[in-house]
């Protein structure tokens, strides 16, 4: 296989393949965790305004009081990879064109330039939590095979994309061909490891917010 | 209580439910629940991270509610919880962990840490590694009738004496009474002037109350250990006497946990909604506060701080009116650092005080409080909870703290004037 048949390849037959089992590991794993249900609570609840399931989804997206102080790298490196990350995912022009293309969805983007300063960003951010994980003796103790693995998926597509935009190390279809080989492993293990929280935030926050709220407890 | 493994994993099977699957999905190891743990903050030690208290139960979860770990499972890629894993554990899930839940508020993913240690417990009691401690409260409670041993003619001679000293009739069995009124054995051994302020305050508020000869025992050690079988006993013995007697409201004494037994799991234990209301008794005495149906006059003038129990305040959502109730009979009541919703806890909360092996850790944790009190230098310490009180008192003499501790009600109960005002 040369440069250009692998290039075919990721962008016909792997991409396809990779979807599918991006979008029915999503699906399947929904369906495993919140079948399980849960018991209604019989208690007589309290109500107190702002103790919700909805306000917890929200509200857990800022640091409680104090707790910023105690991480800062894993709030601000937090944030700016997150951050950085839909950014570069959703409004650089040639994905929101990929994505035009398989869902007939499109909306504007942001300049190139832009998206390469934010790319460099959040490429810093993720070295700087990953050293942090190395460095912060719970992050260590709390981390498995795992916790690196999913750094490393989630790194590559950042990485290889931007060299392939700034035309370094390889040739731009090889560089091009490796990005979207690296983004299509992305999908075919986020929905199998803690990558998944990017589905399942929301139900824990909003459980949490549920439970505690029936308590007049806004959390 | 025949224990054993097998029961013990069946028992987690059982409630593994969609919240904590959803929670273990989420997790993405920050480490940010340590920073909230006094056990991780005071020692240092990685090990006391809430998350990883629960790593058994998680791979159980895995193993036994996802395809992959199935499959990990059957290739012998994931390896099975074994009564020795569970016997280390022992400590994260009871000693360290006094269910106070500073961690589930801080979780940025939203797991409901303190929720699943609770069930974590059954497991850990229906495989035989709970603490002998709980387990020697739990087995008072279900036996004699409450944790420390405490029977009805202890109940009925501290009335006695309640009725010599203050005049005041102590009701007992009284049918169609407005409230009943619990208590916690340590309020019986330890703090008598509980039930002294209770008729006091009730005689002047104008309200019928009562206690209960079936059901006077508030605590619940059955939940702390974590298992609702016998949780379930303790709390159907309240119901009964409140149905029988056919109260309005049954309050809860100052106990954290019993708060949390009877106003939040209880409903739940018996498998239906209770026919009467729970209120703490910070509660109804807040309650009676707005109504005007408490009138103090005096203040006391030395400086108080408050110490919010975790299951009264942030896991039960009373804030506010132990501040009002304070600032109605205190002229220099500050607030330490952290106080109300994040305050920190004793250190001895969720049976934790019960565990005699737990005791140097816990006198470590207690460094937590001391930093809290040396922020504010208070004069004394005002609390809700009898537990709280006995931790802080043990920790204050440790550390060699001159800071007596009160009860918030007791101290309300001072400042109503003599009867016939």
């Amino acid at each position: 296989m040369n440069e250009m048949q692998f290039l075919t390849w990721v962008r016909g037959q792997g991409l396809d393949l990779a979807v599918s089992i991006f979008l029915l590991g999503v699906l399947w794993r929904i369906f495993e965790i919140y079948s399980l249900g849960r018991k209604k609570d019989l208690a007589a609840p309290r109500h107190v305004a702002g103790a919700s399931g909805w306000h917890t989804i929200f509200r857990r997206s800022l640091p409680p009081e104090g707790m910023m102080k105690k991480s800062p790298v894993t709030y601000v490196g937090g944030y700016i990879f997150h951050i950085g990350l839909a950014i570069v995912v959703f409004l650089f022009a040639p994905h929101i064109k990929l994505i035009q293309s398989l869902t007939g969805l499109s909306w504007p983007g942001l300049p190139s330039q832009f998206i390469d300063l934010v790319a460099v960003v959040t490429i810093a951010a993720m070295v700087v939590v990953l050293f942090d994980r190395i460095n912060k003796p719970v992050k260590r103790y709390l981390s498995t095979f795992e916790d690196w693995f999913t750094w490393t998926l989630a790194f590559l597509p950042v990485l290889t994309g931007w060299m392939a935009v700034q035309h370094l190390l390889l040739p731009y279809a090889t560089m091009l061909a490796l990005h979207i080989l690296s983004v299509e492993l992305l999908l075919v293990f986020l929905p199998f490891t803690k990558l998944f929280h990017a589905f399942t935030v929301f139900g824990s926050r909003w459980y949490i917010g549920k439970i505690n709220g029936h308590k007049g407890v806004a959390v | 209580m025949s224990a054993s493994l097998e029961k013990g994993v069946r028992v987690l099977k059982e409630v593994i439910d969609a919240p904590i699957a959803s929670y273990f999905s989420s997790c993405v190891h920050c480490g940010l629940c340590a920073e909230a743990c006094l056990f991780y903050t005071e020692t240092g030690d990685p090990k006391y991270t809430p998350i990883h208290k629960l790593e058994p139960l998680r791979r159980l979860y895995e193993q036994e509610y996802t395809l992959l770990g199935r499959l990990g499972k059957m290739v012998g890629l994931s390896k099975p919880v074994t009564d020795d894993e569970l016997e280390e554990w022992k400590e994260l899930v009871y000693n360290s962990c006094t269910l106070c839940g500073r961690c589930s508020v801080v979780c940025p993913v939203g797991n409901d840490i303190v929720y699943m240690v609770r069930k974590f417990r059954e497991g850990m009691s229906a495989s035989g590694h709970a603490p002998e401690g709980i387990i020697g409260a739990v087995n008072r409670t279900i036996t004699i009738g409450s944790p420390m041993g405490v029977k009805l003619p202890a109940v009925k001679a501290q009335m006695k004496h309640v009725e010599e000293d203050h005049g005041l009739p102590i009701p007992l069995d009284v049918e169609g009474a407005e409230y009943m009124v619990m208590l916690s054995s340590m309020e019986i051994i330890n703090f008598p002037e509980y039930l002294a302020a209770i008729a006091k305050i009730m005689h002047q508020a104008g309200k019928t109350w009562t206690l209960c000869s079936t059901a006077f025992e508030a605590t619940n050690a059955g939940m702390q250990i974590g298992n609702s079988d016998l949780a379930k006993v303790l709390v159907t013995r309240i119901v009964d006497g409140a149905e029988k007697l056919k109260v309005k409201t049954v309050i809860s004494p100052e106990c954290g946990h019993a708060y949390t037994a009877l106003r939040w799991e209880g409903a739940n234990l018996i498998g239906r909604p209770f026919t009467f209301k729970v209120q703490h008794i910070i509660e109804v005495l807040g309650e009676f506060q707005e109504n005007g149906l408490l009138k103090t006059e005096g203040f006391e003038v030395d400086k108080l701080t408050f110490h919010d129990p975790c299951q009264l305040a942030r896991r039960g959502g009373v804030i506010k009116q132990q501040r009002n109730l304070m600032n109605m009979v205190a002229k220099n009541f500050v607030e330490m650092p952290d106080a109300g919703f994040m305050n920190w806890c004793c250190g001895g909360g969720g049976g934790a005080s019960a565990i005699e092996e737990g005791e140097e850790l816990r006198l470590e944790a207690f460094k937590k409080k001391k930093s809290q009190l040396d922020a504010v230098k208070p004069d004394r310490l005002v609390t809700a909870c009898a537990n709280c009180r006995i931790v802080l008192e043990e920790g204050l003499e440790h550390y060699q703290m001159d800071i007596p501790v009160v009860g918030l009600t007791e101290m309300i109960a001072e400042h109503i004037p003599k009867q016939g005002d």
